[in-house]
Order: C-alpha cells, then structure tokens, then sequence
C-alpha cells in the first residue's frame, strides 16, 4: 500500500484486516523483525513550507531527506542534528525520507551540542491505529500546548501512528568547519579529553574517538575568523593529552564526520553492530569490560558503537551501568532472539504498553519492532 | 472561569483525609487549618482563588509517594506545586483536593562537571541550579523570568522557556531524567545520566504535562559551560514592521544570536517612566545579544550592525561595557513590573510564525482600540513567543471579564496566522477553554488518552489544560 494523501492513509489503516509493516525509504530496517503487509509513505512527498527568516519547514513524512537537504543548501541552511544515513552500515538500498529519520529518532555526531532528532521537532501529523488523524504541536519554535506527542511520536519507529506530516526546526549553516585531531591511545584518556572539551566554552560540536586508530576528533564550526580562534584554544587545551593536528579545511573536516556519523569503520565489517548510550565517563570501564571486535566513541563517550561476533549478546555484559543498548544490525535469526530494544524498568515498560494499547488498540502498526 | 463543583463527599472527609496523611508525614507537614492553607489559594493568575482542602510539603520522595498512596486510596484529587509562580493557574486548587507542595525537596543530589549535568530535588529554584555550578563556570541554560523563585519541578511541569532560548532550548532540551511518583505511589525512574531513551520518549512527554501525568521529585538537568562573554545592542525603529523584517534578516544571515527581544511603543513608554533605561522614543526596539570571546562577539555584532542598518534604524547603541549592557537590559527585565505600576494586567504567551509579526501586531492595536483596553508587547522576537500586556482595573466590575475577552481574541489570531496559544506559560486553566480553537477533538482525545495510562483514576491536577467539556466524562467516570 502507498497511500498519496494522508486521508488515503487514514482510509487504509482505518481498512487495514491485518498487522502493517511501515516503511519509508526502507533504509532503516531497524528493531525486532515485523510481519505484516507493507505500508510505505513514499508517496507523501514534497515540501509543504519553508521560511528560512523563520527557520522552519513544514514536509510530508514520505519527502526524500536528500530533497530537503538541497532546499535548505539553497538559503544556507540545513538540519542541525546531522542524521546518519544508514545505508553504508546496513547496507540497505532505497531513499531515506524524513519520516523515517523521525520515527527512529534519528541524530548524528552534533546531538551532543545542540540536541537529538526529536529536539528539532516543533510539530506532526500522524495516524493511529484506528485510522484517526492526529496533529500535535505546530510550526512554531515554542509551544507548550497540551501535552507534546511530538517527542513521544519522535522515536516511536512507528508503533503509535503513522507519521504523515513534520514540522521541523532548521538552523543556519555555518561557513566553516575545522576538526582538531588529537592522537591519544587510551579509552579512558580520550574521554578525559573530550569532557575538557565539550565542558570549555568553545563550542565543540562534535566529539569522537576511534580507539582503532588512537585519534580523537573535536569539531568547531562557525564564521571564519571564530573557527581559526577556537580550534587555536582547543589545540592547547588538547596539546597535554597528545600530539595535535588541526584540519582547517572545511570539506576535509566535514568528510570525517560523515564518517563518525555513518559509523562506515563497520559498514565493511562481518559481525553485529550495537549502540550504547552511556554516561560518558562509564565509557570506557563499560567498553573495556565488552567481548567485541571493535569499538567507536561518539558524543563525548555518550555514544559507544560496538562491533561484535554474530548472536552475541553484548546486553549480558553490561553489569549495572547506567544507559542502555540497542542491537541495530544483525542477522534476521540474531534479532528474532535478541530483544533489539533494551528492556526497561517496570514501570515504565507498562506506561508504554498502555500507550500502545491506547494508540493502536488492534496492535497492527510494525507490531512487537520495539518489543 | 468555571472549575467542577467540589466533592462534597470529599469535603466532608476532610478530617480523615488530614488524619492520615499526617500518619505519613512528619510533624509540621500538613497545613490544614482554614487561615493556613489561604497561602496556597491561588498561583501566580491571582485574579483566581480557591483553599484547598489541605497542603502537604513532604521532604522525600518516599513521603510524596505515601502522599499519593493515601490519595488515590481515598479518591481524593492531588494538585502538585512548585513554588506556585504559573501565569495559567496550573497550580490552582480546588476545594476538594490536596496541594502536594514540593518546595522543601530543594537540595542538590549530584553535580557533574565530566558528564556535564546536575541532579537536583525538584523544588530546587531554576536560578539556584545555576548558583550551584557557576564556581566551576557551568550555567543551567533555561532562565524563564521568574528565575528566582521559580522551581525546576514548575518548570518541567510547564517546559519553561526564557530569553536564551533560542540559542540553548527550552527545558525539555535540558532535561535528561526525572524521578516521579505516578497517583497509586509507584516511585519510577525515567532517563537518567545518559541521553536518549530506551523505548519510547516518556520523558518528552511527561515536560510539559502541567502536573497530570505523575509527581516529578528529582531532575537530572543538563549544565553548559559558560560563554567566555556576552554582549547586546539595542536598535530602535519607527515601524514594527521593519523591525519585524531585521529580526528575520538576522537570522537568515546565518547569525544566531542567544536572544531576541523585542518591544512596542508602549511597552518603551511605560519602561522609560518606571525604570529610565535610556531607551529611545519609538515605535520598536530590539535587543540582540551575542555570545564569544570579544573577537567572536565583534565579528556577530558586526555583521547584525550592518543588517540593521540597511532598515534605516532611528538609533543603535551598541553596549561599551558591562554597566551600558547591563542598562540595555535593564528596561526589559523591569517591562513587567512597569507596566504593572500602570495598572493590573494580564500576561499572554502565544506564539506566532515570526513572519506574521506586522500583522499581528497591527490587529492587536486594533483590539486594544476596539476594547478600550491598553496593551503592551514585549516578547522573545526570535522564536515568536509573544507576550501581549493587558492592562485593566481589577477593582472595576467587568474589566477582567473584558480583559479575558480580547486575551481569547488574541490567542486565537495567534492560532489563525499558524501558531499556538501558549510558548512556555502552559495552558493550566487560562487557555484551558480555548484548545478547542487550536485542536480538533481527536486532537484532545489523543493526549486525554495519554492521561488515562498514566492516572486512570484522573486524581492528578483533573481540571487543567482540557476543557472541561472534553475531560468531564472521564472525571466522572474515573469517581
Ligand atoms: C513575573 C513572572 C515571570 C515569568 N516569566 C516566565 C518566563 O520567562 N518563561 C516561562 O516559561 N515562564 C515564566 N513564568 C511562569 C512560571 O514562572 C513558570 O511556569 C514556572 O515554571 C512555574 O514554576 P513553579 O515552580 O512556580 O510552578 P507552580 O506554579 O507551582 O506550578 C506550575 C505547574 O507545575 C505543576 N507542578 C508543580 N510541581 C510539580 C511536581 N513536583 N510534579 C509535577 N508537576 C508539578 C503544577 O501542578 C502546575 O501545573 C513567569 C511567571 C512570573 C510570575
């Protein structure tokens, strides 16, 4: 099914006999495997509004994210929380769209200056499980009228409704970008580094280290003369930890984090791949104590990506660390057995059934993908 | 504004009610008297009052929990309080409920600076969140006006905003876990340290849920380390709509200032009489501040200088010192209170599409002269969030009903040009009978649904942000 108006939309889920597998560009087939008949938003596509002076942009959920990206380059603009595209780890084909994105939360390495995804929502149009249409939020940079389903639809991969429309905050693109690259080969020292970072008043938009090759990268990005001032203050902050070398061209600069931001250091590798949201500074102790074949530190060491052996289950090596895990690549028979969503406290796992039950009652919309 | 008619039943029951909640709570914690529970009558919308049946100021999450244990047992509804500062009434009481203040959970849990966050009991003012990391030249970034007496717990409740916004969020962009108590007792922990959610986004639910969903105790709030310095010029010009059109040069130029704030001739008026910044005589003014080393700063401010100029402004004064910024300042932080010596008012928040900005205010000039009543305006420029100043006689028979009236008319124009009836205030019982204007009734059925998993008895502050009509079949039901 490939609705082209989100009243087509309601009018299928409202007909729908059977569970529904939803889907965008199909890119991101992450979470527990979903039966059901395909639903693809494809077809809502196209850019409703833009006003640059307002940095707003209201889209279909359906529309190509590349088609955004190229709108917002036109009045220098983009999105802010620089999603990952996740066809080279997964190795998917087909076309992101920004339903998509939104549904999975989807946030790169700047979430750790200026936010996730769902902290650029402003509004969305969705439909439930019984083919009701629902809108919450609006267009507008601040609102807190009524209770804010946008971030609770944010991340939801699609099992309280389906996404037909989102309203989206966007931000200036900065003229430069420059990567201060430190060469440190201790876990637990690159993350000492990228705290002094990201806890000095510079500004770092981006922090990752890659034990493999014993670099930690700092992003700074800005108007010219700014970007040559803070990558001079955070070389000398970084000169104690290591050997220093700055990438003062913006492209250079900007090619290494589309790398961290794809995590493409696994996208040729054999093996599961897992994603560890952690306190930064239990990085290192928790990546220490992993069976893995490799691992990649983004946010400061908020991030971890994990590289393993197939069916292993790195959730049981986890102790008591605070945080959780989420499988996102692995073979069909791993993630039939291993939950890919980490399971979560009591309290909190019936509020979100009951919220399910709520929204989609017959339990059809990509049942159980979050377990 | 109407409120259900109070539980008689429960009233009656007033001294079992009191009798066991002292049971579970220390000695002092449960203020019941007639002439003591007056100082909970009514938030910061005073033009509304009501005693609640009884307070408790409880001094530990497990106390908050034996609390709502009690309530739900008796049925009793539970309105949540931080330090009652609410410009909607959120915090206002019924006759037959329980005010659960949290203002004695104030102290600090844990502070971070490697991981860059705090953890603080919920009735900790905003303002002394801050005190308690600037030695070490961290900030908690969301600053809403009232700052100083307001409470995180508040906050969360109303995901308040502030003039920084725009450049740092609000706080549901700085909060990264709460710990709440749900109306059966249940003590639960959502997020923590880390960032993002496991499973579904409870937390970005539940900021912004105005007390209804759960009883919040403890905040895990992301710091900032602090900009090396700031800076603000002050532009003034003869047209709002000029102004309006500068505002949306600047951002599209690619600047992105910390604050925009803009405000109208009579709102430059009543500032100059009460606290003599300085300001020039014209029809808007806007303050622009900028972030960075002096360099950095000069740059910004540079390029914002040429942007103004090219709108012809009557006057640009650009701060030379920390004394000049803080006058430029002056004048909007004291825009309340000088407008309050005119008369009593009323405080908007609605937001607007920013490109609506002329005419928008044009139609409020409109409203004024049609309703007799005088307005100021003075908001936050950048994001649209506008505050239009009522001004009315209190003590004269009518005029608040008049002042409401054009307020409603308001907020709907904001709604009709593509915005909201609320930025960061809260919807509480002010603009409780207006969400039909801006949300469609499947609209509210999907959020009433939401209350439903969380308090299904519908304890927790039942009479706000639904219009009574919408929620009245589930208050019943829930008896
Ligand atoms: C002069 C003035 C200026 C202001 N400026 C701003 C501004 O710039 N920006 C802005 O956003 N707001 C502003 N406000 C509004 C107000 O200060 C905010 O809404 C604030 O967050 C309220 O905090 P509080 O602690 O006083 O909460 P209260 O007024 O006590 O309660 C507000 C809401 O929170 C709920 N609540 C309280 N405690 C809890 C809890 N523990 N768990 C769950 N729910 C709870 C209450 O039930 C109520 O619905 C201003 C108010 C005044 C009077």
């Amino acid at each position: 099914m490939t609705p082209k108006t989100e009243t087509e939309l309601a009018a299928a889920i409202a007909a729908a006999t059977g569970p529904l597998h939803i889907t965008g560009g199909g890119t991101r087939p992450i979470g527990n495997p979903v039966r059901g008949t395909t639903l693809s938003t494809a077809k809502l596509n196209g850019i409703i509004l833009y006003e640059p002076g307002a940095l707003t942009m209201v889209v279909q959920a359906g529309t190509p994210v590349a088609d955004i990206e190229k709108a917002l380059a036109k009045e220098n603009q983009r999105l802010a929380f620089e999603p990952m595209d996740h066809r080279p780890l997964l190795g998917t084909k087909g076309t992101p769209t920004i339903g998509g994105i939104v549904a999975a939360n989807v946030s790169g390495p700047r979430r750790v200056a200026v936010g996730a995804c769902r902290d650029h929502m402003l509004g969305v149009r969705f439909v439930d499980g019984r083919g009701t249409i629902i809108k919450n939020g609006g267009r507008v940079m601040k609102n807190v009228t009524g209770y804010d389903l946008v971030k609770l639809l944010s991340g939801s991969y699609g099992t309280l409704g389906v996404l037909s429309e989102v309203s989206l905050k966007v931000l200036p693109r900065p003229d430069c970008s420059a990567t201060i690259t430190t060469a440190i080969d201790d876990d637990s020292r690159a993350v000492a580094a990228m705290s002094a970072a990201l806890g000095s008043p510079f500004e770092v938009t981006g922090a990752s280290h890659d034990p493999a090759t014993g670099q930690t990268h700092l992003r700074i990005e800005g108007f010219a003369g700014s970007v040559a001032y803070r990558s001079d203050k955070m070389s000398a902050l970084m000169a104690p930890f290591g050997i220093v070398r700055v990438t003062d061209n913006t492209q250079d600069s900007e090619a290494i984090w589309v790398a961290i931001r794809d995590v493409t250091a696994f996208a040729d590798q054999q093996g599961d791949v897992w994603r560890l949201s952690l306190k930064p500074s239990d990085a290192h102790g928790v990546v220490a104590g992993l069976s893995k074949m490799g691992a990649l530190y983004d946010w400061g060491g908020g991030l971890v990506w994990v590289l393993t052996t197939a069916g292993h289950n790195l959730r049981a090596e986890l102790g008591d660390a605070s945080g959780h895990a989420t499988l996102i690549r692995a073979s069909a028979e791993t993630r039939a057995a291993l939950p890919a969503f980490h399971p979560e406290n009591a309290t909190v796992t019936a509020l979100s059934a009951g919220l399910r039950a709520k929204f989609d009652p017959r339990a059809i919309l990509n049942s159980g993908v979050m377990g | 504004m109407d409120m259900p008619i109070p539980d008689a039943k429960i009233i009656a029951k007033k001294a079992s009610v009191v009798e066991r909640l002292q049971a579970v709570l220390p000695l002092n914690a449960v203020i019941h008297e007639d002439r003591q529970v007056k100082a909970y009558e009514c938030d910061a919308l005073v033009a509304y009052k009501c005693p609640p049946l009884c307070a408790v100021l409880p001094t530990s999450t497990a106390e908050v929990a034996a609390v709502l244990r009690v309530c739900h047992e008796m049925g009793v509804p539970v309105v949540p309080r931080g330090s009652g500062t609410s410009l909607a009434g959120g915090a206002l009481p019924t006759a037959d409920c329980v005010i659960l203040g949290v203002a004695r959970l104030n102290g600090v849990i844990e502070t971070n600076y490697d991981d860059r966050f705090i953890r603080v009991q919920s009735g900790r003012t905003n303002l002394s969140v801050t005190g308690a990391v600037e030695a070490n030249g961290f900030f908690y970034a969301p600053d809403p006006s009232s700052q100083l007496a307001c409470a995180i717990a508040g906050n969360i409740a109303m995901n308040s905003g502030g003039a920084h916004c725009l450049k740092y969020g609000v706080t549901t962009n700085n909060l990264l876990g709460v710990t709440m108590v749900m109306m059966d007792g249940t003590i639960t922990e959502i997020g923590g340290a880390h960032m993002g959610a496991a499973g579904l986004d409870l937390l970005g639910l539940i900021c912004g849920s105005e007390g209804q969903l759960g009883v919040v105790t403890e905040a895990t709030l992301r710091i900032l380390p602090k900009p090396e310095g700031a800076r603000p010029v002050l532009m003034g010009f003869d047209d709002n709509e000029v102004a309006g059109a500068c505002v949306a040069d600047i951002i599209k130029a690619g600047v992105l200032p910390v604050a925009i704030e803009f405000m109208d001739r009579p709102c430059i008026e009543a500032t100059e009489k009460f606290a003599n910044a300085g300001y020039p005589m014209c029809e808007a003014l806007l303050i622009v501040e900028v972030e960075g080393s002096e360099a950095e700063i000069d740059e910004q401010l540079g390029m914002i200088l040429k942007i103004a100029r090219k709108h012809k402004p009557v006057e640009l004064r650009e701060a030379k010192d920390a004394d000049e910024a803080a006058r430029i300042w002056l004048g909007r932080k004291s825009a309340f209170g000088a407008m309050g010596q005119i008369n009593d008012y009323m405080c908007l928040d609605g937001t607007i599409p920013v490109s609506s900005l002329p005419l928008v205010l044009r139609r409020i000039g409109e409203l004024s002269k049609q309703y007799g009543l005088g307005v100021g305006n003075v908001f936050h420029a950048g994001d649209g969030n506008m505050h239009p100043l009522i001004l009315y006689d209190a003590n004269k028979p009518g005029d608040l009903e008049l002042c409401e009236a054009m307020g409603a008319d308001i907020l709907k124009l904001c709604v009709e040009v593509g915005g909201c009836l609320t930025g960061e205030h809260g919807v509480g019982i002010e603009k409780r009978d207006l969400m039909n204007v801006q949300f469609a009734p499947s609209d509210l059925e999907a959020q009433m649904a939401v209350k439903d998993v969380f308090d299904p008895a519908w304890l927790l502050n039942p009479a706000k942000v639904f219009p009574l009509g919408a929620s009245e079949t589930r208050r019943i039901a829930a008896k």
